[in-house]
């Protein structure tokens, strides 16, 4: 990535999510049968697209480049970290979203769907991946580990996408497609849900970005710790 | 592969069998569990709700996490690790062959537990005769599935108690599966599908233990 588009990221992201705003919020009519309560239909499919598929994907993809010899890298492993931090962030927001949007409809906070379900169940692995890197000193073992997790855990996303189809669930199929490929959704509110799915992503690329660079700070405090604990040992060994 | 499964099903065979650790720890945990269930849900509920298959499993789930804490804490003894180097085994029979150990174990402790909701939660004895074969293979996919937990939380102690939050998200289309193929026995319907969920999910633990238990092990 170039200097400038790393600079223009950010601005560009905010831009686009404050222009998701103000179309689902002002530009888009009310649905005929939802009424605003159908507005989040610009948020949480955008969210879910991050946290299950974009987030979780990377973090994957990212461990099977660490554990493969000739790719392994710690680059992957700090790209897999930081896309699983990401991840759970968005599962969270997806879940909270999905509630919001529950509970006039279905009357409930929380239903036991095998979609809602699974998708919870995804979170905790998220949450298991993280504790493992903190319980693990050794950054060799500790990348190892958490990238063989990773590709454990990203079985069950092909479960959460299929889980409306193999199970009689409360969530609704395919949304935004029929089973024909052609589109559920038109003008202005296809436009807006579009614009949504971009802006998301950018925002998954910024926050990914920032994670990573973290990471590398972070990296970098605890080399130089061990150096200067190292210099104090052997200053004292000399005296 | 198999000659070193088979040795290492054997080793961990002989050591459960010498310290008896299932026999006076995990199956008494189990019988204690499935009463404490029964108990919660109360006599009525308990006993004609159809909950004996449900409760099963969960009772199952609970003591594969202790029988693969267990038969990962095996290999954290001082120096197997480095002996394990040192021989050259090859991981993919190790995984296979700790795998088998932990399946054996798990259906000997499910027999068991099984009487025991036949007995306490009032299932029909035909019911579970007729789920024993889906029993038996949700069983081995959670010994395989434990198995590989169980070696990520290898090392560190602190790493050690971490394995229910690692391992119960991956049992839970197992539990699913199990109890619905059972309650399906149960209530004499068909359980084709939730064969095929158990029968996936055996055979993509067993496939992941063998590429990536060596994995593991190096770490």
């Amino acid at each position: 990535m170039t200097r400038l588009a790393q600079r223009l990221l950010g601005p560009v992201t905010l831009l686009s999510l404050a222009v998701t705003a103000w179309l689902g919020l002002w530009v888009t009519p009310p649905d005929r049968v939802q009424g605003d309560l159908a507005r989040l239909v610009y948020v949480h499919p955008a969210l879910a697209w991050v946290a299950l598929y974009l987030s979780f994907g990377t973090a994957t993809i990212a461990s099977v480049l660490y554990l493969w010899p000739r790719t392994r890298s710690v680059t992957a492993d700090r790209v897999a970290v930081s896309a699983m931090e990401v991840s759970l962030v968005f599962i969270l927001l997806t879940l909270a979203t999905g509630s919001i949007w529950g509970r006039p409809t279905w009357g409930v906070w929380w239903a036991w769907d095998a979609r809602l379900t699974s998708t919870a169940i995804l979170g905790v692995l998220a949450l298991g991946y993280l504790a493992l890197r903190r319980a693990n000193d050794d950054p060799e073992a500790r990348a190892r580990r958490s990238a063989v997790f990773a590709i454990l855990s990203a079985i069950n996303v092909p479960i959460i996408h299929f889980s409306v189809v193999w199970w009689k669930t409360l969530h609704q199929g395919a949304t935004v497609f029929t089973s024909t490929r052609s589109l559920k959704i038109h003008g202005i509110m296809a436009w807006t849900l579009l614009i949504s799915f971009v802006a998301f992503t950018l925002a998954y690329g910024w926050l990914v970005r920032a994670r990573y660079r973290l990471e590398v700070a972070r990296a970098g405090r605890e080399a130089a710790l061990l150096a200067e604990a190292i210099a104090r040992r052997a200053a004292e060994v000399v005296r | 592969m198999i000659r070193v499964a088979g040795r290492v099903a054997r080793k961990d065979l002989l050591i459960e069998w010498r310290s008896r650790v299932l026999l006076w720890q995990v199956v008494p945990f189990g019988a204690m569990a499935l009463l404490l269930a029964g108990l919660a849900l109360g006599p009525t509920r308990a006993g004609s709700s159809g909950a004996g298959p449900g409760l099963y499993y969960l009772v199952m789930v609970l003591v594969t996490l202790l029988a693969a804490q267990r038969s990962a804490q095996v290999e954290r003894g001082a120096g197997t690790r480095a002996s394990v180097a040192t021989l050259g085994l090859d991981p993919a029979g190790v995984f296979l062959g700790k795998a088998l150990a932990l399946c054996v174990e798990l259906w000997a402790i499910g027999l068991v537990l099984g009487a025991g909701t036949v007995l306490f939660l009032h299932t029909a004895l035909r019911a579970a005769l007729v789920a024993s074969p889906s029993i038996a293979a949700t069983l081995a996919a959670l010994a395989a599935a434990g198995t590989l937990y169980g070696a990520l939380t290898t090392g560190d102690g602190s790493a050690a108690t971490l394995l229910p939050v690692l391992a119960l998200p991956g049992f839970s289309p197992l539990l699913i599966a199990g109890e619905r193929s059972f309650s399906a026995a149960a209530a004499g319907g068909a359980t084709g599908s939730w064969w095929v969920i158990t029968l996936v999910a055996l055979v993509v633990y067993l496939a992941a233990g063998v590429v990536l238990y060596g994995v593991l092990e190096d770490a």
